[in-house]
């Protein structure tokens, strides 16, 4: 309510966050956080083995993570931020001002992680024989850098989900300690350190004519299968502090509303994804050398779809919320609720054109209500469109204004990752006559970043 | 029209005190402003001595060395980004917010522009070998990334710029209009010729070193002579700047002028004045004491940042200031939140 509105009405502005978080995920996941540890792993054992080779194999795999998460990985990390500043304003900075001290020690922490890393890659020709422990030290406090700037940011992603005391206290101690934040990261600890040692495999494959590939394709698989148990705990301890009213949006998040019965299904599939992965990983510890170059990347790629999965069902089952319990998904407060429930969105939004409506400017009111009230998650002829979500409704029929209206005055008790219309009843009328007019006329909507303010 | 205009901050209070919170923001800017200066000023360099280099192959040489800091510079660049962004998302947030958006198709371009010339700066740097004989497709990777670095700051510039000035929102339809707003493009010539005299100062130390001097020379040049050559782009470019930093204030928007940023900048612009005799001393210098002034020219040049940075935090806070108060005479409404 305080910011003007981006908006996007061909992918939407979920997406937008989706694709830059979800590739900021994998990379910082099997890069740098999962990534830095291996490589610091193989690298001492490497030097315990007394085998050149294998340090060799193993600068191979810090070049390709260092190339990416200095590149696409730190620039994602930036446009989520970027993004979230765009789509949710309100959420991001509320956030901000919650968790400033938490992102602030986090930016010392990367400072230090990226000064070390640029040390350690740039040294490792150069720290050899009497220097080498040296740099292996140096690896091992990176690994511990890395692991702590997820650890810090994990705090707010649960938070997210889950406030705590911090609701009521509005205490920073109160918003650290939120339930989800230690299982959460108990099940992305191990997560990171899989998709690693997939992400491993995957340089490995474009390793040709190296008889000592098969060597580290053992210690990778034996990597991914020391983790394996540590990921089905975190899993099973993250499960279980998931608030009830959010698992219950787990069929939607999983395989969206209009294929929710296949929730089953899909649960399955990640499952089986994560079988696979460990099951190649046998293979590949076992019997190095029967795995074809080709198979490798198979792990990553697997891995890939169930972080995207996951990151998908952990944002989807917060809904109703952007922040639990203070902010709703469409950026407006828990708190000011009744207050536009009473008086309407458009009179308290500084860049309504309309705040009185009449039968005059019903449609362009309407429209004004879709930017503040549903665009954030919808659009109108887009991904996840209203369109098609009251055509899904209407069962076939006609879009009809009145049935339409009076759907969304209950519309977060039949759907309840939906939040509750916030504005009063001639602005519910307003936005149905909008969408009907939107669907006859092909009508569509414009951000504040094309059309201006006004 | 602004008539209805009331600003809202979020009803959530500042993390620590507020002027503190502004003095880490002047300083953090300050770190990182420097690297991003170091990435934008080395890469038009790197271009120019490769053009050179199609002549003279040393010249080749030395832009090789020069595009292996570009990598290092571009990671502090960003990482020391992080700091003043979480700043100024605080500090400001009602009005750093609103101009990201309705810049936003410009400000979320940034995050894949700037990783694909983040890659392509890679790709430059590890194709020199294997591109030798096609240099001019070496060249244009170059072209491109150098490009896209060019661009970038122009959308940050319209973004913090477009921020000091709400009466001026409704006018606005997107990045272009933003950017065509008064001072901006003073603004960016300004930040651009800071980047290539940083970036030659830089290199006038960098290699200074002993172990540098060595490599200098295997690469075909007199340490002394390439000293007083990139003392000289510093130095006249250092001089445009005694032009560029006047238009700059003076295409100002009123509402934020105020004395102390005149006094300043004022201030600053004469504490550059004894690296500008330096450098001159410099490049006039009798070879074997080239150099000897260095740090003296750096600190010169290190109070006057500081003295540039200061004053572009005064002027913000005393444009917000007057928005606040034109915003709040036209509204005739308290700024604040939603109750």
């Amino acid at each position: 309510m305080e910011f003007p509105i981006f908006h996007l009405d061909l992918i939407g502005n979920r997406l937008l966050i989706a694709i830059i978080a979800v590739i900021h995920a994998i990379i910082s996941h099997s890069m740098a956080v999962g990534g830095v540890p291996l490589v610091a792993w193989l690298e001492w054992r490497g030097v315990s083995k007394g085998n050149y080779e294998l340090d060799r194999l193993t600068r191979k795999i810090l070049f390709v993570f260092f190339v990416v998460t200095t590149s696409i990985g730190a620039m994602t990390g930036v446009g989520i931020w970027f993004s979230a500043t765009l789509v949710n304003p309100v959420a991001i900075g509320s956030l901000l001002r919650v968790f400033f001290w938490t992102w602030f020690v986090e930016w010392i922490v990367f400072v230090t992680e990226v000064v070390l890393i640029l040390f350690y890659y740039l040294t490792w020709d150069r720290w050899i024989g009497g220097f080498k422990k040296r740099h292996l030290r140096l690896g091992a406090v990176l690994a511990f850098a890395s692991w702590v700037t997820m650890a810090l940011i994990v705090a707010i992603l649960s938070f997210m989900m889950d406030t705590g005391n911090w609701n009521t206290d509005r205490q920073f101690l109160s918003a650290m300690t939120n339930p989800i934040y230690v299982p959460q990261l108990m099940f992305r600890t191990p997560l990171a350190m899989i998709m690693a040692g997939a992400a491993a495999l995957c340089v490995l494959a474009w390793v040709r004519n190296n008889e000592h590939v098969s060597e580290m394709k053992r210690a990778i698989g034996r990597w991914i299968l020391a983790w394996s148990p540590v990921l089905a705990l975190g899993a099973y301890k993250y499960a279980h502090v998931i608030p009830e009213y959010m698992a219950s949006n787990a069929p939607v998040a999983l395989a969206t509303q209009e294929f929710a019965d296949w929730y089953l299904f899909v649960e399955r599939l990640s499952l089986a994804s994560i079988a696979t992965v460990i099951i190649c990983a046998m293979f590949i510890a076992v019997r190095p050398m029967m795995v074809p170059r080709l198979i490798l990347p198979l792990p990553f790629v697997l891995m890939i779809g169930f972080m995207g999965q996951f990151e998908r069902v952990r944002e989807f089952i917060r809904k109703p919320y952007a922040i639990a319990d203070y902010l709703y998904a469409n950026g407006i407060r828990v708190e000011d609720f009744d207050k536009l429930k009473t008086d309407g969105i458009l009179k308290h939004y500084p860049y309504a054109k309309i705040q009185t409506i009449n039968d005059g400017n019903r449609i362009e009111a309407g429209r004004e209500v879709f930017l503040l009230a549903c665009s954030r998650c919808h659009t109108v002829y887009g991904v996840n469109s209203v369109i098609t979500k009251f055509k899904g409704i209407s069962g076939g029929l006609p879009l009809d204004e009145g049935v339409m209206s009076a759907w969304m005055a209950g519309m977060h008790h039949v759907r309840p990752f939906m939040p509750p219309f916030p504005g009063n009843d001639l602005e519910r009328d307003a936005l149905a006559a909008f969408v009907v007019k939107a669907e006859k006329e092909n009508i569509h909507v414009e951000g504040m970043q094309s059309s201006g303010l006004w | 029209m602004v008539t209805n205009l009331t600003l809202h901050d979020l009803p959530l209070p500042l993390p620590a005190n507020e002027m503190f919170l502004k003095v880490l923001l002047v300083l953090a800017f300050i770190a990182h402003i420097i690297f991003v200066n170091l990435m934008v000023g080395g890469s038009i360099l790197t271009l120019v001595f490769q053009f050179m280099g199609r002549q003279q192959d040393r010249y080749d040489l030395l832009a090789k060395k020069l595009a292996k800091t570009i990598t290092v510079n571009k990671s502090l660049a960003v990482v020391l980004g992080v700091a003043p962004l979480l700043l100024i998302n605080v500090l400001y947030t009602v009005f750093f917010y609103s101009a990201n958006i309705l810049t936003g198709n410009a400000w979320i371009s940034v995050v894949p522009l700037v990783a694909i010339a983040f890659l392509l700066t890679y790709l430059h740097q590890y194709s020199w070998e294997r591109l030798a004989a096609n240099k001019m497709l070496h060249i244009s990777i170059n072209i491109v990334a150098t490009a896209i670095f060019l661009v970038v700051p122009m959308i940050f510039l319209a973004n913090v710029n477009l921020m000091l000035f709400p009466e001026r929102w409704g006018e606005v339809r997107g990045f272009s209009s933003a950017l065509l707003m008064p001072s901006v493009l003073p603004r960016y010539f300004h930040f651009l010729a800071a980047s290539v005299v940083l970036t030659a100062l830089f290199l006038v130390g960098f290699w200074s070193r002993p172990l540098a001097k060595e490599e200098v020379r295997e690469m075909g040049f007199d340490v002394n002579k390439l000293q007083r050559e990139l003392y000289l782009i510093a130095f006249m470019v250092s001089l445009s700047q005694l032009i560029i930093g006047p238009i700059l204030l003076l295409t100002l928007p009123r509402p934020g002028i105020s004395w102390a940023l005149i006094a300043t900048v004022g201030i600053g612009a004469v504490a550059s004045l004894p690296a500008l005799v330096l450098m001159w001393l410099e490049i006039i210098a009798e070879t074997p004491v080239i150099g000897r002034r260095y740090w003296s020219v750096i600190a010169s040049l290190g109070l006057t940042t500081l003295l540039m940075a200061s004053g572009r935090h005064l002027y913000r806070e005393e444009a917000i200031r007057s928005a606040k108060a034109a915003v709040q005479l036209k509204a005739n409404m308290p700024i604040g939140v939603l109750r």
